[in-house]
């Protein structure tokens, strides 16, 4: 398997709470990883080191490693903004920066000074098409964001991460708080996103989890019970608590 | 009737009270002022400065006070606003979990509770061992130090406000803490910014105490940052303090005037506010 994210002995503490235990990963490149499990099983947490985000809680230790394409992202000297442009972040609520809808989208290409100024409009309504926005927008787009539906706020969400050209997509139960059909939306488009960029996301919901998982890892308690590709995982589980936890049981 | 909905009725009641205390008394300091101060406010009182005799009932206006307040208390703010807002974005992005923003904010509250004769004092011994005499830029540092606790601790409250996760947001696009803070946390709480700020400026242009020894008194309009200024609340005091009716009579229009610069700068803060938040997100 060709891994882009490689975890080892990794160990998470909030305050006394031990949320990640002894977690050793791999996560394959271009292929939507869904992380899934029981809520408090330190889903979100082990997304978030993948970013760097856990440090911005009170509190946290961690220790072990994450290798992003064999470079251990914590080892000191490592630029915690590049690191954060290599992962696109979708959260659980979608929050638009305070700005016009095109902003939102400009708003990384600016601040890293990725493309010229005449080539802005061109890559804002590229990556609004990515995210299957573009038609909906292209006549308001200097209206503000916030005057977007909570699914059309999500679609500029991924948009805006596209912006960033990351190579890996994190995904937080990006559809948690939208309706069925704005779900159906952005679930659609990760599935043509995962050609171009290793998607992964945690979700509690076990159908979502089947329909768009190429590789799954189950965890309970902190700890990572099975990980495999789904059509094993999800035929044949090997461990006890994915079956029950398959069967509903918890 | 059951003891809960009794309930629910007097602090209905109450709530009513309150209100009633408080529109009442604005209402009726508005009356008063207008009532005695409108007959006197004249063409001649907003642009003129006092001739000789103006303090006696003859002609002249206050056109050096109105100028003076105005060049006082945008100053002062001014130079409170530079320290205010990284201070207030320190405490809310880099130093939130330290224990010394925690000291730094008490500092502030102590400093807001002050009376503000104490800070005139303050810089007129300050003045004095520097060799300098009642003068504008005394006026403008010892305003700028009144309003430096009050606008600070506004914006403060105001960015607490902010949504971690839109701080996140942009952390997740690689901003820096900077970036977040300047880009998003500013842009977010613009309006709310802008009423601590303007807030500070109502406090700063109609405080009378701090700006008596430091600032002094002159009939003439401001020219240099050195030589002393006049300003509305004195103006006030000093009119009032005649006994010659007419005087008296300026005096209350002079408070007209302050409290219809404070009324625009209200208004004009609502409006900025209302036409700034049109990018927050709620």
């Amino acid at each position: 398997m060709d891994a882009h994210i490689q975890v080892r002995n990794l160990n998470a503490h909030y305050g006394n709470s031990h949320a990640l235990k002894d977690v050793n990963l791999e996560i394959p490149r271009g292929q939507i990883t869904v992380i899934m499990g029981p809520s408090g099983c330190g889903k979100t947490t082990l997304l978030k080191t993948f970013n760097r985000f856990l440090e911005l809680n009170d509190d946290t230790k961690l220790t072990g490693q994450v290798l992003i394409d064999g470079q251990d992202i914590y080892s000191p000297g490592v630029d915690v903004t590049e690191i954060r442009k290599r992962t696109g972040l979708l959260a659980q609520r979608p929050f638009p920066l305070p700005m016009s809808i095109y902003d939102n989208v400009a708003y990384g290409l600016r601040i890293h000074s990725m493309c010229k100024k005449r080539e802005l409009d061109g890559k804002v309504r590229h990556y609004l098409e990515s995210a299957g926005l573009w038609t909906e927008v292209k006549d308001r787009l200097h209206a503000p964001a916030s005057g977007l539906s909570i699914g059309q706020q999500q679609r500029l969400c991924l948009a805006r991460g596209l912006a960033i050209e990351p190579e890996i997509l994190l995904g937080d139960e990006p559809t948690s708080a939208l309706d069925p059909i704005s779900a159906q939306h952005i679930e659609q488009r990760l599935l043509e996103l995962k050609q171009e960029y290793t998607i992964v996301m945690v979700t509690h919901i076990l159908r979502q989890a089947r329909r768009l998982a190429d590789y799954v890892i189950f965890m309970y308690l902190g700890e990572v019970v099975e990980a495999g590709p789904a059509h094993e995982v999800f035929e044949h589980p090997k461990q006890e608590r994915t079956c029950a936890y398959l069967e509903g049981q918890f | 009737m059951k003891r809960r909905h009794i309930e629910e009725k007097i602090v209905k009641t109450l709530m009513v009270l309150s209100f009633c205390l408080v529109g009442g008394s604005l209402g009726f300091i508005l009356i008063t002022v207008i009532v005695k101060g409108l007959p006197a406010l004249t063409l001649a009182m907003l642009t003129q400065t006092p001739k000789g005799g103006f303090y006696l009932g003859k002609e002249g206006g206050i056109l050096n006070a109105i100028v003076g307040s105005l060049y006082l208390a945008g100053g002062g703010t001014l130079i409170a606003m530079i320290f205010s807002l990284p201070m207030a974005l320190y405490l809310q992005t880099y130093g939130q979990r330290s224990i010394w923003s925690n000291y730094v904010r008490i500092s502030l509250d102590v400093l807001w509770g002050i009376p503000s004769i104490v800070y005139g004092a303050f810089g007129f011994t300050i003045m004095l061992a520097l060799g300098m005499r009642a003068s504008l830029l005394g006026g403008i540092l010892v305003l700028a130090l009144l309003e430096l606790p009050i606008m600070t601790r506004a914006m403060d409250e105001v960015i607490r406000l902010v949504p971690r996760e839109l701080e996140q947001a942009a952390y997740a696009l690689g901003a820096t803490q900077l970036e977040s803070a300047l880009h998003v946390v500013v842009r977010q709480m613009l309006p709310g910014i802008v009423t601590a700020i303007l807030l500070a400026f109502g406090r700063g242009i109609g405080d009378a105490a701090s700006v008596l020894f430091v600032a002094g008194y002159t009939d003439r309009l401001p020219t240099s940052l050195l030589r002393p200024v006049a300003s509305l609340p004195l103006a006030v005091f000093f009119q009032l303090g005649t006994p010659f009716p007419e005087v008296r009579a300026r005096a209350y229009a002079s408070a007209l005037v302050l409290t219809f610069i404070i009324l625009g700068v209200s208004l004009c803060s609502r409006w900025i506010s209302g036409r700034l938040g049109k990018f927050t997100i709620k």
